[in-house]
Protein backbone atom coordinates (compact mmCIF):
# COMPACT_ATOMS: atom_id res chain seq x y z
CA UNK A 1 0.00 0.00 0.00
CA UNK A 2 2.71 2.37 1.10
CA UNK A 3 6.24 2.17 0.12
CA UNK A 4 9.54 4.49 0.86
CA UNK A 5 12.15 3.85 -1.63
CA UNK A 6 15.64 5.35 -0.49
CA UNK A 7 14.37 8.36 0.65
CA UNK A 8 16.45 11.49 1.54
CA UNK A 9 14.82 14.22 3.76
CA UNK A 10 17.34 17.26 4.20
CA UNK A 11 16.72 20.57 6.49
CA UNK A 12 19.05 22.52 5.16
CA UNK A 13 22.39 21.00 5.29
CA UNK A 14 21.37 18.40 8.04
CA UNK A 15 20.42 15.10 6.28
CA UNK A 16 17.20 13.62 8.56
CA UNK A 17 16.70 10.85 6.42
CA UNK A 18 19.73 8.90 4.67
CA UNK A 19 18.11 6.23 2.36
CA UNK A 20 15.05 4.98 4.12
CA UNK A 21 13.12 2.17 2.74
CA UNK A 22 9.52 1.23 4.53
CA UNK A 23 7.16 -0.90 3.44
CA UNK A 24 3.34 -1.33 4.51
CA UNK A 25 0.90 -3.44 3.76
CA UNK A 26 -2.94 -2.66 3.23
CA UNK A 27 -4.61 -3.66 6.73
CA UNK A 28 -1.81 -4.06 9.35
CA UNK A 29 -0.38 -2.18 12.48
CA UNK A 30 3.25 -1.33 11.40
CA UNK A 31 5.67 0.74 13.50
CA UNK A 32 8.98 2.68 13.99
CA UNK A 33 10.92 2.72 16.84
CA UNK A 34 13.86 4.60 17.47
CA UNK A 35 15.19 7.15 20.31
CA UNK A 36 14.95 10.43 19.98
CA UNK A 37 16.42 12.42 16.78
CA UNK A 38 16.09 9.23 15.12
CA UNK A 39 14.46 10.47 12.19
CA UNK A 40 11.21 9.21 12.91
CA UNK A 41 8.74 12.34 12.48
CA UNK A 42 10.63 13.29 9.45
CA UNK A 43 9.77 9.58 7.86
CA UNK A 44 6.12 10.88 8.25
CA UNK A 45 6.32 14.33 7.50
CA UNK A 46 7.73 13.27 4.31
CA UNK A 47 4.78 10.80 3.78
CA UNK A 48 2.04 13.65 4.38
CA UNK A 49 4.40 15.67 2.16
CA UNK A 50 5.18 18.66 4.72
CA UNK A 51 8.61 18.05 4.33
CA UNK A 52 9.34 16.31 0.81
CA UNK A 53 12.47 14.20 0.07
CA UNK A 54 15.18 15.31 -1.51
CA UNK A 55 15.41 12.28 -3.26
CA UNK A 56 14.09 8.73 -3.73
CA UNK A 57 10.46 7.85 -4.08
CA UNK A 58 7.05 7.33 -1.77
CA UNK A 59 4.36 5.04 -3.42
CA UNK A 60 1.04 5.20 -2.18
CA UNK A 61 -1.28 2.57 -3.96
CA UNK A 62 1.72 2.28 -6.61
CA UNK A 63 1.64 5.83 -7.43
CA UNK A 64 4.21 8.26 -6.54
CA UNK A 65 3.31 11.41 -3.92
CA UNK A 66 6.44 12.46 -2.63
CA UNK A 67 6.43 15.41 -5.44
CA UNK A 68 2.66 15.58 -4.25
CA UNK A 69 1.43 18.83 -2.19
CA UNK A 70 0.35 17.78 1.80
CA UNK A 71 -3.75 18.58 0.83
CA UNK A 72 -3.53 16.89 -1.91
CA UNK A 73 -1.83 13.33 0.00
CA UNK A 74 -4.82 13.59 2.28
CA UNK A 75 -7.33 13.75 -0.40
CA UNK A 76 -5.59 10.29 -1.60
CA UNK A 77 -6.97 9.08 2.08
CA UNK A 78 -3.08 9.48 4.25
CA UNK A 79 -4.15 11.51 7.59
CA UNK A 80 -1.48 11.99 10.32
CA UNK A 81 -1.86 12.45 13.87
CA UNK A 82 1.21 14.39 14.32
CA UNK A 83 3.17 14.60 17.36
CA UNK A 84 2.17 16.67 19.77
CA UNK A 85 -1.45 16.64 18.89
CA UNK A 86 -1.37 19.55 17.65
CA UNK A 87 -5.49 20.91 18.22
CA UNK A 88 -6.38 23.73 16.97
CA UNK A 89 -6.64 25.67 20.21
CA UNK A 90 -9.49 28.23 19.41
CA UNK A 91 -11.29 26.04 17.24
CA UNK A 92 -14.35 24.06 18.83
CA UNK A 93 -13.93 20.51 19.38
CA UNK A 94 -16.94 20.12 16.85
CA UNK A 95 -14.83 22.45 14.63
CA UNK A 96 -11.67 20.97 15.16
CA UNK A 97 -13.71 17.49 13.92
CA UNK A 98 -14.87 19.57 11.27
CA UNK A 99 -11.38 20.32 10.11
CA UNK A 100 -10.58 17.11 9.92
CA UNK A 101 -13.64 16.37 7.01
CA UNK A 102 -12.57 19.64 5.33
CA UNK A 103 -12.00 18.38 2.01
CA UNK A 104 -15.80 15.89 2.13
CA UNK A 105 -18.49 17.11 0.95
CA UNK A 106 -20.65 14.35 2.13
CA UNK A 107 -22.91 15.68 5.11
CA UNK A 108 -24.67 12.60 5.91
CA UNK A 109 -21.24 11.04 5.92
CA UNK A 110 -19.49 13.73 8.12
CA UNK A 111 -22.18 13.51 10.53
CA UNK A 112 -22.22 9.61 10.92
CA UNK A 113 -18.60 9.86 11.63
CA UNK A 114 -18.91 12.42 14.07
CA UNK A 115 -21.02 9.71 16.00
CA UNK A 116 -18.35 7.15 15.45
CA UNK A 117 -15.70 8.70 17.12
CA UNK A 118 -17.87 9.60 20.01
CA UNK A 119 -18.78 6.41 20.19
CA UNK A 120 -15.26 5.70 20.78
CA UNK A 121 -14.21 8.45 22.58
CA UNK A 122 -17.55 9.18 24.30
CA UNK A 123 -16.03 12.18 26.71
CA UNK A 124 -15.61 14.33 23.17
CA UNK A 125 -19.75 14.06 22.91
CA UNK A 126 -19.56 16.02 26.49
CA UNK A 127 -16.88 18.71 25.44
CA UNK A 128 -18.49 19.24 21.99
CA UNK A 129 -18.34 22.80 22.43
CA UNK A 130 -15.30 23.48 24.18
CA UNK A 131 -12.37 25.39 22.38
CA UNK A 132 -9.67 22.44 22.13
CA UNK A 133 -7.12 24.36 24.17
CA UNK A 134 -8.79 24.04 27.37
CA UNK A 135 -8.77 19.96 26.51
CA UNK A 136 -6.24 17.45 28.93
CA UNK A 137 -3.76 16.17 27.11
CA UNK A 138 -5.55 13.00 27.33
CA UNK A 139 -8.97 14.64 25.37
CA UNK A 140 -7.15 16.07 23.18
CA UNK A 141 -5.33 13.15 21.96
CA UNK A 142 -8.31 11.57 21.29
CA UNK A 143 -9.77 14.61 19.53
CA UNK A 144 -6.20 14.35 17.21
CA UNK A 145 -7.35 10.62 16.12
CA UNK A 146 -10.97 11.50 15.98
CA UNK A 147 -10.37 14.52 13.50
CA UNK A 148 -7.32 12.43 11.85
CA UNK A 149 -10.43 9.55 11.36
CA UNK A 150 -13.28 12.69 9.91
CA UNK A 151 -10.67 12.26 6.79
CA UNK A 152 -11.86 8.37 6.46
CA UNK A 153 -8.40 7.99 5.88
CA UNK A 154 -7.07 4.46 3.83
CA UNK A 155 -3.71 4.78 5.89
CA UNK A 156 -3.53 6.42 9.25
CA UNK A 157 -0.26 7.40 10.54
CA UNK A 158 0.10 8.20 14.16
CA UNK A 159 2.92 10.03 15.77
CA UNK A 160 3.75 9.12 19.45
CA UNK A 161 0.20 8.89 20.43
CA UNK A 162 1.19 8.25 23.69
CA UNK A 163 3.88 10.43 24.75
CA UNK A 164 3.23 12.67 28.42
CA UNK A 165 -0.10 10.88 28.90
CA UNK A 166 -0.88 8.48 31.94
CA UNK A 167 -0.71 4.66 31.58
CA UNK A 168 -4.58 3.92 31.63
CA UNK A 169 -5.45 6.72 29.08
CA UNK A 170 -2.37 4.99 26.85
CA UNK A 171 -4.04 1.60 27.40
CA UNK A 172 -7.19 3.32 26.54
CA UNK A 173 -5.91 4.98 23.48
CA UNK A 174 -4.27 1.67 22.23
CA UNK A 175 -6.96 -0.07 22.15
CA UNK A 176 -8.92 2.37 20.03
CA UNK A 177 -6.05 2.25 17.37
CA UNK A 178 -6.48 -1.79 17.62
CA UNK A 179 -10.05 -1.28 17.36
CA UNK A 180 -9.68 1.16 14.22
CA UNK A 181 -7.83 -1.14 12.38
CA UNK A 182 -9.89 -4.31 12.83
CA UNK A 183 -12.99 -2.82 12.57
CA UNK A 184 -12.51 0.48 9.98
CA UNK A 185 -9.87 -1.58 8.46
CA UNK A 186 -7.41 1.51 8.88
CA UNK A 187 -3.99 0.24 7.60
CA UNK A 188 -1.84 1.61 10.85
CA UNK A 189 1.34 3.37 10.71
CA UNK A 190 2.59 3.98 14.37
CA UNK A 191 5.82 5.69 15.24
CA UNK A 192 6.44 5.28 19.30
CA UNK A 193 9.17 5.50 21.76
CA UNK A 194 7.49 3.44 23.76
CA UNK A 195 8.74 0.29 21.82
CA UNK A 196 7.11 -2.21 24.24
CA UNK A 197 3.68 -0.62 23.75
CA UNK A 198 4.34 -0.20 19.76
CA UNK A 199 5.61 -3.99 19.13
CA UNK A 200 2.70 -5.01 21.27
CA UNK A 201 -0.16 -3.89 19.27
CA UNK A 202 1.95 -4.12 15.86
CA UNK A 203 2.06 -6.56 13.37
CA UNK A 204 5.78 -5.78 12.04
CA UNK A 205 8.11 -3.27 13.29
CA UNK A 206 10.81 -1.00 11.70
CA UNK A 207 13.68 0.18 13.94
CA UNK A 208 15.45 3.25 13.47
CA UNK A 209 18.45 4.93 14.08
CA UNK A 210 20.59 7.98 12.50
CA UNK A 211 18.02 8.43 9.94
CA UNK A 212 18.26 4.48 8.89
CA UNK A 213 16.32 1.11 8.93
CA UNK A 214 18.68 -0.85 11.38
CA UNK A 215 15.99 -3.35 11.40
CA UNK A 216 13.12 -5.16 10.45
CA UNK A 217 11.01 -8.30 11.37
CA UNK A 218 7.70 -9.12 13.09
CA UNK A 219 6.90 -7.64 16.28
CA UNK A 220 6.99 -10.09 17.97
CA UNK A 221 10.62 -11.26 16.74
CA UNK A 222 11.45 -7.88 17.62
CA UNK A 223 10.08 -8.08 21.17
CA UNK A 224 12.49 -11.17 21.82
CA UNK A 225 15.51 -9.37 20.26
CA UNK A 226 18.30 -9.33 22.05
CA UNK A 227 19.73 -5.94 20.59
CA UNK A 228 16.07 -4.44 20.61
CA UNK A 229 15.28 -5.57 23.84
CA UNK A 230 18.89 -3.72 25.36
CA UNK A 231 18.27 -0.45 23.38
CA UNK A 232 14.75 -0.13 23.50
CA UNK A 233 12.91 -1.99 25.70
CA UNK A 234 14.96 -1.67 28.50
CA UNK A 235 15.58 -5.24 29.44
CA UNK B 1 -23.46 68.54 25.02
CA UNK B 2 -24.46 68.71 20.93
CA UNK B 3 -20.26 69.58 20.31
CA UNK B 4 -19.55 66.15 22.37
CA UNK B 5 -21.85 64.25 20.30
CA UNK B 6 -20.54 65.71 17.06
CA UNK B 7 -16.92 64.72 18.27
CA UNK B 8 -18.20 61.53 19.06
CA UNK B 9 -19.83 60.71 15.86
CA UNK B 10 -16.96 61.73 13.81
CA UNK B 11 -14.66 59.86 15.63
CA UNK B 12 -17.12 56.96 15.11
CA UNK B 13 -16.76 57.31 11.49
CA UNK B 14 -12.95 57.84 11.42
CA UNK B 15 -12.63 54.78 13.94
CA UNK B 16 -14.91 52.54 10.89
CA UNK B 17 -12.70 53.58 8.29
CA UNK B 18 -9.58 52.91 10.96
CA UNK B 19 -11.01 49.52 11.32
CA UNK B 20 -11.72 48.72 7.89
CA UNK B 21 -8.42 49.26 6.62
CA UNK B 22 -6.85 47.54 9.89
CA UNK B 23 -8.65 43.90 9.48
CA UNK B 24 -6.58 44.31 6.39
CA UNK B 25 -3.62 44.52 8.17
CA UNK B 26 -4.47 41.88 11.01
CA UNK B 27 -5.77 39.44 8.90
CA UNK B 28 -3.05 38.61 7.19
CA UNK B 29 -0.78 39.17 10.05
CA UNK B 30 -3.20 36.12 11.63
CA UNK B 31 -2.31 34.12 9.10
CA UNK B 32 1.50 34.74 7.80
CA UNK B 33 2.53 37.15 10.52
CA UNK B 34 3.36 39.28 8.13
CA UNK B 35 2.90 43.23 8.44
CA UNK B 36 2.14 43.91 5.08
CA UNK B 37 3.19 47.24 4.44
CA UNK B 38 1.91 47.55 1.21
CA UNK B 39 -1.69 47.68 2.43
CA UNK B 40 -2.16 51.32 2.93
CA UNK B 41 -1.28 51.26 -1.10
CA UNK B 42 -4.15 49.09 -1.83
CA UNK B 43 -6.10 51.65 -0.30
CA UNK B 44 -4.78 54.68 -2.53
CA UNK B 45 -5.00 51.99 -5.62
CA UNK B 46 -8.68 51.54 -4.53
CA UNK B 47 -9.75 55.41 -4.39
CA UNK B 48 -8.03 56.43 -7.61
CA UNK B 49 -9.87 53.29 -9.47
CA UNK B 50 -13.21 54.74 -7.90
CA UNK B 51 -12.14 58.29 -9.17
CA UNK B 52 -11.54 56.80 -12.54
CA UNK B 53 -14.53 55.36 -12.99
CA UNK B 54 -16.62 57.65 -11.12
CA UNK B 55 -15.32 60.31 -13.84
CA UNK B 56 -16.12 57.86 -16.94
CA UNK B 57 -19.55 57.07 -15.44
CA UNK B 58 -20.37 60.90 -14.81
CA UNK B 59 -19.79 61.31 -18.44
CA UNK B 60 -22.07 59.00 -19.54
CA UNK B 61 -24.52 60.44 -17.46
CA UNK B 62 -25.16 58.11 -14.97
CA UNK B 63 -27.28 58.73 -11.43
CA UNK B 64 -24.90 59.60 -8.08
CA UNK B 65 -26.14 56.42 -6.24
CA UNK B 66 -25.23 54.53 -9.20
CA UNK B 67 -21.96 55.50 -10.13
CA UNK B 68 -20.95 55.27 -5.85
CA UNK B 69 -21.90 51.20 -6.06
CA UNK B 70 -20.33 50.94 -10.05
CA UNK B 71 -16.95 52.63 -8.50
CA UNK B 72 -16.89 51.02 -5.18
CA UNK B 73 -17.41 47.10 -7.17
CA UNK B 74 -14.20 48.39 -9.74
CA UNK B 75 -12.34 49.51 -7.26
CA UNK B 76 -13.11 46.95 -4.95
CA UNK B 77 -12.25 44.28 -7.66
CA UNK B 78 -9.08 46.03 -8.88
CA UNK B 79 -7.43 46.31 -5.34
CA UNK B 80 -8.58 42.78 -5.08
CA UNK B 81 -6.41 42.09 -8.04
CA UNK B 82 -3.75 44.33 -6.83
CA UNK B 83 -3.56 42.50 -3.61
CA UNK B 84 -3.28 39.32 -4.76
CA UNK B 85 -0.59 39.96 -7.09
CA UNK B 86 1.72 41.56 -4.15
CA UNK B 87 1.51 38.54 -1.98
CA UNK B 88 2.31 36.26 -5.42
CA UNK B 89 5.26 38.55 -6.06
CA UNK B 90 6.49 39.76 -3.12
CA UNK B 91 5.49 37.67 -0.21
CA UNK B 92 5.21 33.83 -1.36
CA UNK B 93 8.71 33.60 -2.77
CA UNK B 94 9.67 34.72 0.65
CA UNK B 95 7.56 32.33 2.45
CA UNK B 96 10.42 30.24 4.57
CA UNK B 97 13.00 32.95 4.41
CA UNK B 98 13.95 34.60 7.55
CA UNK B 99 11.27 36.92 8.98
CA UNK B 100 12.66 40.26 8.02
CA UNK B 101 12.90 39.49 4.50
CA UNK B 102 9.39 39.74 3.53
CA UNK B 103 9.29 42.66 5.88
CA UNK B 104 11.64 44.36 3.43
CA UNK B 105 10.14 43.49 0.21
CA UNK B 106 6.61 44.92 2.14
CA UNK B 107 8.37 48.12 2.56
CA UNK B 108 9.66 48.14 -0.95
CA UNK B 109 6.82 47.37 -2.48
CA UNK B 110 4.34 49.60 -0.36
CA UNK B 111 7.34 52.20 -2.00
CA UNK B 112 7.28 51.21 -5.41
CA UNK B 113 3.51 51.12 -5.37
CA UNK B 114 2.83 54.93 -4.07
CA UNK B 115 5.89 56.12 -6.80
CA UNK B 116 4.10 53.95 -9.40
CA UNK B 117 0.70 56.19 -8.60
CA UNK B 118 2.54 59.27 -8.33
CA UNK B 119 4.14 58.71 -11.77
CA UNK B 120 0.89 56.97 -13.50
CA UNK B 121 -1.55 59.89 -12.00
CA UNK B 122 -0.29 63.27 -10.74
CA UNK B 123 1.34 64.82 -7.17
CA UNK B 124 -1.06 67.19 -7.05
CA UNK B 125 -4.55 66.97 -5.20
CA UNK B 126 -7.17 65.44 -7.71
CA UNK B 127 -10.62 66.81 -6.37
CA UNK B 128 -12.98 63.43 -5.75
CA UNK B 129 -16.64 63.41 -6.05
CA UNK B 130 -18.89 63.44 -3.22
CA UNK B 131 -20.67 60.19 -4.33
CA UNK B 132 -23.22 59.92 -1.21
CA UNK B 133 -26.68 61.63 -2.33
CA UNK B 134 -27.99 64.08 0.70
CA UNK B 135 -30.55 61.99 2.18
CA UNK B 136 -33.36 64.05 2.55
CA UNK B 137 -34.34 62.27 6.68
CA UNK B 138 -30.76 63.57 7.31
CA UNK B 139 -31.49 67.24 6.55
CA UNK B 140 -31.59 68.14 10.60
CA UNK B 141 -29.00 66.51 11.66
CA UNK B 142 -26.54 67.50 8.95
CA UNK B 143 -24.57 70.20 11.21
CA UNK B 144 -23.37 67.27 13.50
CA UNK B 145 -23.07 64.49 11.64
CA UNK B 146 -23.53 64.67 7.40
CA UNK B 147 -25.06 61.78 5.02
CA UNK B 148 -21.66 60.34 3.85
CA UNK B 149 -21.01 59.69 7.77
CA UNK B 150 -23.54 58.03 8.25
CA UNK B 151 -23.15 56.06 4.71
CA UNK B 152 -19.58 55.32 5.89
CA UNK B 153 -20.68 53.93 9.33
CA UNK B 154 -23.83 51.76 7.80
CA UNK B 155 -21.24 50.65 4.80
CA UNK B 156 -18.51 49.55 7.24
CA UNK B 157 -20.91 47.94 9.51
CA UNK B 158 -22.58 45.61 7.63
CA UNK B 159 -19.34 44.97 6.12
CA UNK B 160 -18.19 43.82 9.40
CA UNK B 161 -20.75 41.79 10.56
CA UNK B 162 -20.56 40.23 6.68
CA UNK B 163 -16.97 39.41 7.42
CA UNK B 164 -17.65 37.79 10.99
CA UNK B 165 -20.66 35.78 9.86
CA UNK B 166 -18.27 34.48 6.77
CA UNK B 167 -15.32 34.23 9.38
CA UNK B 168 -17.59 32.20 12.07
CA UNK B 169 -19.57 30.05 10.11
CA UNK B 170 -17.98 29.45 6.62
CA UNK B 171 -16.01 26.62 5.61
CA UNK B 172 -13.10 29.18 4.38
CA UNK B 173 -13.90 31.01 7.42
CA UNK B 174 -13.23 28.08 9.53
CA UNK B 175 -10.37 26.77 7.41
CA UNK B 176 -8.68 30.15 7.57
CA UNK B 177 -9.02 30.38 11.44
CA UNK B 178 -7.48 26.40 11.47
CA UNK B 179 -4.62 28.34 9.58
CA UNK B 180 -3.81 31.18 11.56
CA UNK B 181 -3.74 28.99 14.61
CA UNK B 182 -1.82 26.03 13.56
CA UNK B 183 -0.55 26.38 9.76
CA UNK B 184 1.04 23.09 9.66
CA UNK B 185 -1.96 21.30 11.06
CA UNK B 186 -4.22 23.08 8.79
CA UNK B 187 -1.78 21.31 5.76
CA UNK B 188 -2.25 18.10 7.64
CA UNK B 189 -6.16 17.90 7.49
CA UNK B 190 -5.98 19.01 4.01
CA UNK B 191 -5.77 22.94 3.49
CA UNK B 192 -4.39 24.09 0.82
CA UNK B 193 -2.54 27.32 2.90
CA UNK B 194 -1.48 29.14 -0.17
CA UNK B 195 -5.01 29.59 -1.65
CA UNK B 196 -5.67 30.28 1.65
CA UNK B 197 -3.32 33.29 2.28
CA UNK B 198 -4.73 34.16 -1.38
CA UNK B 199 -8.26 34.52 -0.12
CA UNK B 200 -6.64 36.38 2.98
CA UNK B 201 -5.06 38.98 0.56
CA UNK B 202 -8.07 39.31 -1.39
CA UNK B 203 -10.60 40.09 1.46
CA UNK B 204 -8.02 42.21 3.21
CA UNK B 205 -7.62 44.51 0.17
CA UNK B 206 -11.11 44.55 -0.67
CA UNK B 207 -12.00 46.11 2.59
CA UNK B 208 -9.19 48.53 2.03
CA UNK B 209 -10.95 49.52 -1.10
CA UNK B 210 -13.89 50.31 0.17
CA UNK B 211 -12.42 51.92 2.65
CA UNK B 212 -10.53 54.34 0.19
CA UNK B 213 -13.49 55.06 -1.75
CA UNK B 214 -15.40 55.72 1.53
CA UNK B 215 -13.27 58.44 2.85
CA UNK B 216 -11.99 59.80 -0.53
CA UNK B 217 -16.20 60.89 -1.03
CA UNK B 218 -16.06 62.20 2.28
CA UNK B 219 -12.99 64.47 2.22
CA UNK B 220 -13.40 65.26 -1.26
CA UNK B 221 -9.52 64.61 -2.25
CA UNK B 222 -7.28 62.47 -3.01
CA UNK B 223 -3.62 62.06 -3.80
CA UNK B 224 -1.04 59.28 -3.89
CA UNK B 225 0.21 59.58 -0.32
CA UNK B 226 -3.04 59.11 1.23
CA UNK B 227 -2.65 55.11 1.70
CA UNK B 228 0.44 56.25 3.94
CA UNK B 229 -1.30 57.84 6.46
CA UNK B 230 -3.99 55.96 6.59
CA UNK B 231 -2.53 53.04 6.62
CA UNK B 232 0.09 53.87 9.31
CA UNK B 233 -2.98 54.69 11.04
CA UNK B 234 -4.75 51.72 10.47
CA UNK B 235 -1.69 49.51 11.53
CA UNK B 236 -1.38 51.40 14.85
CA UNK B 237 -5.66 50.56 15.40
CA UNK B 238 -4.42 46.92 14.65
CA UNK B 239 -1.76 46.56 17.15
CA UNK B 240 -3.80 48.87 19.88
CA UNK B 241 -6.95 46.28 19.35
CA UNK B 242 -4.11 43.37 19.22
CA UNK B 243 -2.72 42.66 15.82
CA UNK B 244 -3.75 39.32 14.49
CA UNK B 245 -7.43 39.75 16.60
CA UNK B 246 -10.40 40.24 14.27
CA UNK B 247 -12.40 41.93 16.99
CA UNK B 248 -9.44 43.75 18.36
CA UNK B 249 -8.52 45.52 14.94
CA UNK B 250 -12.30 46.59 15.39
CA UNK B 251 -12.06 48.03 18.98
CA UNK B 252 -8.44 49.99 17.96
CA UNK B 253 -10.07 51.57 14.98
CA UNK B 254 -12.69 52.78 16.63
CA UNK B 255 -10.67 54.11 20.29
CA UNK B 256 -8.10 55.37 17.76
CA UNK B 257 -10.82 57.15 15.81
CA UNK B 258 -12.64 58.78 18.82
CA UNK B 259 -8.86 59.53 20.47
CA UNK B 260 -8.31 61.68 17.46
CA UNK B 261 -11.94 63.06 17.08
CA UNK B 262 -11.80 64.35 20.70
CA UNK B 263 -7.87 65.59 20.60
CA UNK B 264 -8.97 67.46 17.61
CA UNK B 265 -12.11 68.94 19.48
CA UNK B 266 -11.29 70.11 22.39
CA UNK B 267 -7.48 70.36 21.92
CA UNK B 268 -6.26 70.95 18.57
CA UNK B 269 -5.97 69.90 15.47
CA UNK B 270 -2.56 70.10 15.15
CA UNK B 271 -2.36 67.35 18.28
CA UNK B 272 -4.27 64.62 16.95
CA UNK B 273 -1.54 62.61 15.17
CA UNK B 274 0.48 63.25 19.09
CA UNK B 275 -2.53 61.77 20.88
CA UNK B 276 -3.13 58.98 18.35
CA UNK B 277 0.76 57.83 18.60
CA UNK B 278 0.83 58.21 22.63
CA UNK B 279 -1.97 55.89 23.16
CA UNK B 280 -0.08 53.76 21.04
CA UNK B 281 3.06 54.05 23.43
CA UNK B 282 1.32 53.64 26.33
CA UNK B 283 -0.48 50.70 25.10
CA UNK B 284 2.27 49.29 23.91
CA UNK B 285 4.49 49.78 27.78
CA UNK B 286 1.38 48.19 29.73
CA UNK B 287 -0.30 45.94 27.43
CA UNK B 288 1.96 44.77 24.85
CA UNK B 289 -0.26 42.02 23.21
CA UNK B 290 -2.51 45.19 22.65
CA UNK B 291 -6.23 45.66 24.01
CA UNK B 292 -7.58 41.90 22.90
CA UNK B 293 -3.95 40.36 22.16
CA UNK B 294 -2.97 37.08 23.69
CA UNK B 295 0.41 36.80 24.24
CA UNK B 296 0.97 33.27 22.56
CA UNK B 297 1.50 30.12 25.40
CA UNK B 298 1.25 26.92 24.68
CA UNK B 299 0.23 23.55 26.15
CA UNK B 300 2.42 20.59 25.11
Amino acid sequence: MLKLVNVKTFYGNIQALKGVNIEVREGEIITLIGSNGAGKTTTLMSISGITPPGSGEILFMDQPIHNVSPDKIVSLGISQVPEGRHIFPQLTVMENLHMGAFLRTDKDGIADDIEYVFGLFPILTERRNQAGGTLSGGEQQMLAISRALMARPRLLLLDEPSLGLAPKIVRQIFDIIRKINSEQKTTIFLVEQNANLALQVANRGYVMENGRIVLEDYADRLLSNEAVKKAYLGL
Amino acid sequence: MEYFIQLFLGGLTRGSIYALIALGYTMVYGIIELINFAHGEIYTIGAFTALITASVLTLYGFNEISILILASLVAVIYSSAYGFTIEKIAYKPLRHAPRLSPLISAIGMSVFLQNYVLLAQTSDFLPFPGLVPEFQFMKKYEHIFSSTELMIFLTTSVVMIILTLVIKFTKIGKAMRATAQDRKMAMLVGVDVNRIVSITFIIGSALAAIGGVLIASHIGQINFYIGFIAGIKAFTAAVLGGIGSIPGAVLGGFILGWTESFATGYVSSDYEDVFAFALLVLILIFRPAGILGKSKAQKV
